[in-house]
């Protein structure tokens, strides 16, 4: 496997918080990972997780209370770490009086290419995140989701390995989400390491190949999305329409939802068939029938639920 | 329609704006006018030590000595010609200057002649004239005009021809210092007090003036010596009239009629001469030269 | 040495101009060019005293507002707006970063700077109708003012490492008016018979920055030539103490929590 991109060790960080700057606030406890190279690893957990100040500890923007970690080998101290990395901040702002072609040619001067070699890339990196017809817009006209757009191609400007992204989905429109959700699948298949937090679950189901759930500061489980949650069926979930004339069966009613014309009901996967059998009696139109699996978001509610009631949980690890 | 309100507010700013400004513009000058009254009682200088000013200047120290030099210009420009006028803050706003500005030399030679000139024209105070002009001459040791200034205020208005002779003989030695101090030096050693004397000092500071109030009052002091030569030589004549006709003459155009002069007797300013009562020679009140400060009529 | 600094200097240079702070020149010509033509009817005799007295005040007050309002916004701006997360995590050390800032502002007070100069010289001639020997004194005086405001850039650019940009205006300015006064306050301290008193003095007459040494704004005035050993004198003193200035600020900032 040779040398993981990311490696995290025991990482904290202790705040002082108050006025007198006497409390302390631990906004991340003792965070050990592992992230392998050519894997887009997701960031997972609710708002004030410590998903930011993790992403900002590895960025040496702010300094950690003890632990260390490594990418690709360097620790991060070493300011050469950074010629491997890129990084997309959250709800990220750039120099607004900057036209998006300036700002890519501003970043990539710090990597020393010679000029032509840099104009090129500053073309073929606007192109890549659709901005080529933008290029010598200002910033402040912007959308946010060109702005996102940007925000990513200054990223990958300079070709890095690892790629980190913060919340790179958040704002978007559904169009804009899936262009972010392309551009990453896209370096995943040029066999970078991306590793972005989100709080959007069907996001990271979906790109990543493991995943990690930090809840107030610790970490509450790490593995394959699949692994967090068991692959079980716990239930089929049918959709029909009623033909007009005939009646919802009674052993229905208490169960079933109508949605506009139609009727949801979640019944156990041994009763599908007298179900069915029931709706075929009133000639009812079957519209899907679909197996429903626990989601990373049961999970992840179930862990908060959790956390409310027991602030202190104890012990980590998978499930 | 936030369109309409907007044209609405700018037609209104575009109305009531200048009206307003004319309302405050004519409240103004009523204000002027009440503090103006009150200033006319008891004229003050809210700030009057130079040493401080040059520390609050905070480094722009020259600039504010232009802003003072201003202000003592056009303090003495608007009150010259009020009746009374006593010029007090005359010597605190030059002083002030002079300290942000040591090297402001137009400023000490103003000084030097309004300090000590007596009111109506100036402060009457030569001896703050003097104290100013010290400053000036050790601020600006290079400058003969420092010294000669000096002398000149030794000798018009303080008469210690000693000194003004010590003076003057210093200003000679400076570099660039033109003959004519080494001249005047000996001169008022030898004769004190004379008209050729005073004359030759009075045409150097009209030469040399670049404030028109100086070179005016130079003038003015020139055409003053100017008439009282001629009437201590109208003096003779009409004495030399009496002699023949046995009384004093009582007009000039009798003395040119009597082929004692050879022409009307005129004063600088191109108006003839009048006889007194007395018979002595007088400037026909209507003229506007002044004698101010009738020299003492030393022998020739 | 790496070209980081100057990369970020540019940079900093263009978000200047993009601002439209160079209008200020257009309040600076106008002012000039009204000052030129008043200055022979009120001030008598001495137009060309008034001219160079009023340019260089102006250039230095001018310059010093400059100095320290975009002084102290300098880290405080990319902290707020947050720009300078995206940059940090580029091959960049925290002390480049601090000297391309300094850079960038130094190089915008110098182009206004020398282009006030022209102004300045503009509106000489237009009363002198010639340029004098004397007139090289003035420009030594802009230099002089060209150090000043180094120096404050770097004090605004240090205050602004770790404190609001309202504070840092406060700090910048207490310090910049302390070192016009610091020989009055070594004086004081000289007067008094404690002879710890004495000895804090001094000290702190070494250690505040003696803005005092670079005014010359009279002296070129009247067209009094500025010894060379002065020159260089105070060139060597404003580069070693902006060197210091921004070895603290850099001292301070690495190890700064961005939030």
């Amino acid at each position: 496997m040779g040398t993981p991109a990311i490696e995290i060790e025991g990482l904290t960080k202790d705040y002082a918080v108050g006025f007198w700057r006497k409390r302390m606030r631990r906004s991340l406890d003792n965070l050990t990972l592992q992230v392998e190279e050519g894997e887009a690893f997701g960031f997972l957990g609710p708002n004030g997780a410590g998903k930011t100040t993790t992403l900002k500890l590895l960025m040496s923007l702010v300094f950690p209370s003890a632990g260390t970690a490594r990418v690709r080998g360097r620790s991060i101290d070493d300011v050469r770490m950074h010629r491997e990395i890129g990084y997309l901040p959250e709800q990220p702002y750039f120099y607004d009086y900057l036209t998006a072609r300036e700002l890519l040619d501003y970043y990539a001067r710090f990597f020393g290419y010679p000029l032509a070699e840099r104009r090129q890339r500053v073309t073929r990196f606007l192109e890549r995140v659709g901005l080529a017809d933008a290029g010598d817009v200002q910033l402040r006209k912007f959308s946010k989701g060109m702005l996102q757009r940007v925000g990513i191609a200054q990223a990958i400007v300079h070709d890095p390995q690892v790629i980190f992204l913060d919340e790179p989905m958040s704002g978007l429109d559904p169009v804009g989400r899936r262009e972010v959700r392309d551009i990453i699948l896209d370096l995943k298949r040029q066999g970078r390491t991306v590793f972005f937090s989100t709080h959007i679950l069907s996001d990271a189901e979906m790109l990543c190949d493991r995943v990690a759930v930090l809840l107030g500061g610790k970490l509450q489980g790490v593995g394959a999305p699949g692994e967090i949650v068991s692959m079980e069926v716990y239930g089929m979930e049918l959709f029909f329409e009623m033909r007009p004339g005939f009646l919802l069966p009674t052993a229905l009613a208490g169960s079933a939802t109508k949605i506009g014309e139609r009727y949801r009901v979640e019944v156990p996967e041994v009763q599908l068939y007298p179900v069915l059998e029931q709706l075929r009696n009133c000639q009812a139109r079957i519209l899907s029938v679909a197996p429903l699996r626990p989601t990373l978001e049961d999970y992840f509610l179930k862990l908060v639920a959790r956390d409310k009631a027991d602030p202190h949980p104890a012990g980590e690890g998978a499930r | 329609m936030s369109g309409q309100s907007h044209t609405r507010s700018v037609r209104l700013a575009l109305l009531a704006v200048p009206v307003l400004f004319l309302a405050i513009a004519s409240l103004q000058t009523r204000i002027d006018a009440q503090t103006r009254t009150i200033a006319q009682q008891k004229e003050e200088l809210l700030l009057r030590s130079g040493p401080l000013l040059k520390k609050l200047s905070l480094g722009y120290d020259s600039l504010l000595a232009d802003i003072y030099w201003t202000r003592s210009v056009q303090y003495y420009g608007t009150r010259i010609g009020s009746p009374g006028e006593k010029f007090e803050l005359l010597w605190p706003l030059l002083d002030i200057t002079t300290t942000l500005d040591p090297k402001l030399m137009i400023a000490y030679r103003f000084g030097a002649i309004f300090l000590s000139e007596p009111i109506p024209t100036g402060a009457d105070r030569p001896d703050l004239a003097v104290e100013l002009v010290k400053r000036g001459v050790a601020a600006i040791p290079d400058d003969w005009r420092m010294e000669s200034d000096l002398g000149f205020l030794y000798y018009w208005h303080l008469k210690d021809y000693a000194q003004a002779s010590a003076t003057y003989l210093d200003a000679s030695k400076k570099p660039d210092a033109p003959l004519w101090l080494k001249i005047i030096a000996a001169q008022v050693a030898a004769k004190g007090d004379s008209f050729s004397t005073s004359r030759a000092i009075w045409t150097e500071l009209f030469d040399t003036a670049q404030n028109p109030a100086v070179k005016k009052n130079a003038f003015q002091h020139l055409q003053s010596l100017q008439a009282q030569q001629d009437i201590l030589e109208l003096d003779k004549y009409a004495g030399d009239y009496r002699k023949r006709y046995g009384r004093y003459p009582e007009t000039v155009k009798e003395l040119y009629q009597s082929g004692l002069l050879s022409g009307i007797a005129r004063d600088p300013a191109g108006i003839p001469y009048i006889f007194g009562p007395d018979g002595k020679a007088q400037l026909d009140p209507k003229s506007p030269v002044i004698i101010e400060k009738p020299l003492a009529r030393s022998p020739r | 040495m790496s070209a980081i600094p100057a990369v970020v200097a540019i940079n900093t240079f263009r978000e200047a101009v993009r601002d439209r702070v160079l209008y200020n020149l257009i309040f600076f010509a106008l002012m000039m060019i009204g000052a030129s033509i008043l200055v022979g009817e009120i001030s008598i005799g001495i137009s060309r005293l008034v001219i160079i007295n009023l340019g260089l005040s102006a250039i230095s007050i001018f310059g010093l507002v400059m100095a320290i309002f975009i002084g102290v916004g300098l880290v405080s701006k990319e902290i707020e707006k947050r720009t300078l997360y995206t940059l940090l995590s580029k091959p960049v050390r925290r002390w480049e970063f601090l000297v391309g800032k300094f850079g960038g502002l130094l190089l915008t007070l110098t182009v206004n700077t020398i282009l006030m100069t022209l102004g300045l010289a503009a509106a000489l001639y237009y009363v002198s109708r010639n340029f004098l020997r004397a007139d090289a004194s003035v420009l030594v005086a802009v230099y002089f003012i060209l150090l000043e405001l180094a120096l404050v850039t770097a004090l605004a650019l240090f205050f602004s490492c770790f404190s609001s940009p309202m504070l840092s205006t406060l700090f910048t300015l207490g310090v910049y008016v302390s070192g016009i006064f610091s020989k009055d306050i070594r004086d004081i301290g000289m007067l008094t018979r404690n002879p710890a008193m004495q000895a804090a003095a001094q000290v702190l007459y070494y250690v505040l920055p003696n803005f005092h040494n670079f005014n010359t704004i009279t002296a070129a005035a009247h067209g009094e030539s500025i010894p060379l050993s002065l020159i260089w004198q105070n060139t060597a003193y404003a580069a070693l103490y902006v060197m210091l200035v921004l070895i603290a600020a850099s001292a301070v900032f690495s190890g700064r929590d961005l939030k």
